[in-house]
């Protein structure tokens, strides 16, 4: 009988086939560590996310004069609202550390270039979602960090040249966050994560159609990929039971650990904390925001260097395959880039003195700076390396690409020129 | 590894079995807590039960209060009332009035009637829902359809002679 359904269903609609070739049969390099985990991890926290947000909204109450006792309502009335607000603030930081782990790998390994570049850029444009969302979130339960995050936040845009002031009261809807904000920002917070299961299928498609990167930096031959099924599945599952087991950890122990005490004084436009602090996970950017002495600079500098990643694929111009594994320059330059980032957070979380802003502004550079010299420093990597000898196979793939590529122009030529 | 053969079916299908089962019980107890907070939070429960305080009701005289945001009716009824209850056990869904009260001079019942659940009004001697047409008499019985319930008797108790608590019995 269930196989009468399925022929049925798949007289009409290629369900079979779809599941076939996007997950069973679908072939994944043999060689794929735990590093390439995370991706599934991020879409489990999504639905986690959702699926707890769905559930809070159902209890929680965008009005200035009701939003902060909502919260301790739901964290004392509401059967198991504790659970499901821990586990959604909790998973907000879970789902930056996924990603942020995600983009390392990518960065590490190289995953990022070619044919690559157009995942890489819709994984950057969820990144800008999750970061919109996350900080839109943070305003809901009217807190005093709430409230002054999303004063300072929202001013930045004052930056906005002419229109500035225009612009701050646009977005807040009132002179100061207030009301109009809180409810707008209800309303988004409800519909980015929507966006972003779009955006997701959208990073599914460029996936699918291009196959996982592997650790050796070479697109494998057939006979060197796996089915996902069974082989990824039960990897993705293993790596999710630590996953949940760290999680609830957090959920169950120690869930106040990443919400900042001064969130539970109810906010008071009247009177700022006297340490103001974002979530750790936008702390380098802040930094790079406060070592900027100018205000339109800071800004650029930090949306800059969210940004900065979607350039990879052009910066890096060496051709020797695989990442910072078979790299070693590159390699060094991936965990300095690592420490600058522990750098500037921590930066950002200390209270400003002179002695910061000085090791503020060097982090800055150090940050900009070594995107500035990848270009330089892959391609002179590679000369040194092709000088020091490759492997030969190594050798032969990097010709086969070249005189791919000038078959392609010498065709391309032929095409211009009518010349057959 | 090495010689180890990896093709032991029992132990492998057992295996899948025992994770399958185990993963499900997980998931299946990770949604109790998403089905539960739907239902009434405690500020909610604590609505349940509502005292009444009763020494102003005069005789013939209806009082309502909210219970559970419902209305309970509660009817002081003239010896000639009772007699008329006591004669008779209802047509429809017939119940002694005996039954229907603690003291005969009370009757306490939810005011919401029992075909589409509208708040019947009190006429004559019953009362009668406007939504359907039923009538109910001085017990509360349905002696007209479209109802097929008498209405429902709350669970109460007299505190005092002139108090009692709706929601406890």
């Amino acid at each position: 009988m269930p196989n009468r359904i399925i022929t049925w269903i798949d007289q009409r609609f290629p369900l079979t086939s779809f599941v076939k070739h996007e997950l069973t049969d679908y072939p994944t390099p043999r060689n794929l560590s735990y590093w390439w985990n995370f991706g599934f991890l991020a879409g489990f926290i999504l639905v986690l996310q959702v699926a707890t947000g769905i559930f809070l909204a159902m209890h929680y109450k965008a009005d200035v004069t009701l939003s902060f006792d909502s919260i301790q309502h739901i964290m004392r009335n509401v059967n198991y609202g504790w659970l499901l607000r821990y586990m959604h603030a909790v998973g907000a930081s879970a789902f930056f550390f996924v990603i942020f782990t995600h983009m390392a790998r990518t960065l590490y390994y190289g995953s990022y270039r070619a044919p690559r570049e157009l995942l890489w850029w819709t994984g950057q444009g969820l990144l800008l979602l999750l970061m919109a969302t996350a900080f839109m979130g943070y305003l809901l339960p009217w807190g005093q960090m709430s409230f002054w995050g999303a004063t300072v936040i929202t001013n930045l845009f004052r930056a906005t040249p002419f229109i500035g002031d225009q612009v701050v009261i646009w977005l807040r809807g009132d002179f100061t966050v207030g009301d109009a904000t809180l409810t707008r920002f209800f309303s988004l917070h409800y519909l980015f994560p929507f966006l972003i299961i779009g955006a997701v299928v959208i990073h599914l498609v460029a996936l699918h159609s291009v196959k996982s990167s592997n650790p050796s930096g070479i697109n494998l031959a057939d006979k060197d990929n796996i089915p996902f099924h069974p082989y990824f599945t039960i990897k993705d599952l293993y790596g999710l039971g630590i996953f949940l087991i760290i999680y609830s950890v957090f959920v169950f122990f120690i869930p106040d650990t990443l919400i900042e005490p001064a969130n539970n004084i109810p906010a008071n436009p009247m009177r700022t904390p006297n340490h103001i602090v974002p979530e750790w996970y936008f702390l380098p950017f802040y930094a790079i925001l406060r070592s900027v002495p100018n205000m339109l600079g800071g800004v650029l500098a930090m949306g800059l260097s969210v940004m900065i990643f979607a350039f990879m694929p052009f910066l890096d111009r060496s051709r020797i395959p695989g990442g910072a594994r078979f790299r070693p320059i590159y390699k060094i330059q991936f965990y300095l880039f690592m420490l600058d980032m522990l750098v500037l957070g921590y930066v950002g979380y200390v209270q400003p003195t002179e002695h910061t802003m000085v090791i503020g502004q060097v982090a800055t550079l150090c940050y900009f700076g070594s995107f500035f010299l990848i270009p330089f420093v892959s391609k002179a990597e590679e000369r040194w390396l092709i000088k020091r000898g490759l492997p030969a196979e190594i050798t032969a793939l990097i010709k086969k690409e070249f005189l791919e590529k000038k078959a392609r122009k010498a065709k391309a030529l032929q095409k211009k020129w009518g010349i057959s | 590894m090495g010689n180890e053969t990896v093709d032991d079916g029992d132990r492998r299908s057992f295996l899948i079995k025992l994770t399958s089962v185990v993963g499900g019980a997980g998931v299946a107890a990770a949604c109790v807590p998403f089905i539960a907070s739907m239902n009434p939070s405690s500020d909610v429960l604590a609505k349940a039960e509502t005292e009444v305080d009763i020494s102003n009701v005069t005789p013939g005289g209806m009082l309502t209060v909210a219970w559970q945001g419902k209305p309970v009716f509660i009817l002081r009824r003239t010896p000639e009332e009772i007699k008329a209850a006591q004669s008779t056990d209802g047509v429809l869904d017939p119940e002694p009035d005996s039954k229907r009260v603690q003291n005969p001079e009370w009757l306490v019942v939810v005011g919401v009637c029992t075909h589409m659940g509208c708040v019947p009004n009190k006429e004559g001697p019953g009362w009668t829902c406007h939504c359907h047409g039923s009538q109910y008499d001085d017990s509360g019985r349905v002696v007209h359809g479209p109802a097929p319930k008498n209405l429902e008797v709350p669970p109460y108790r007299f505190l005092a002679e002139n108090k009692i608590v709706i929601g406890k019995a």
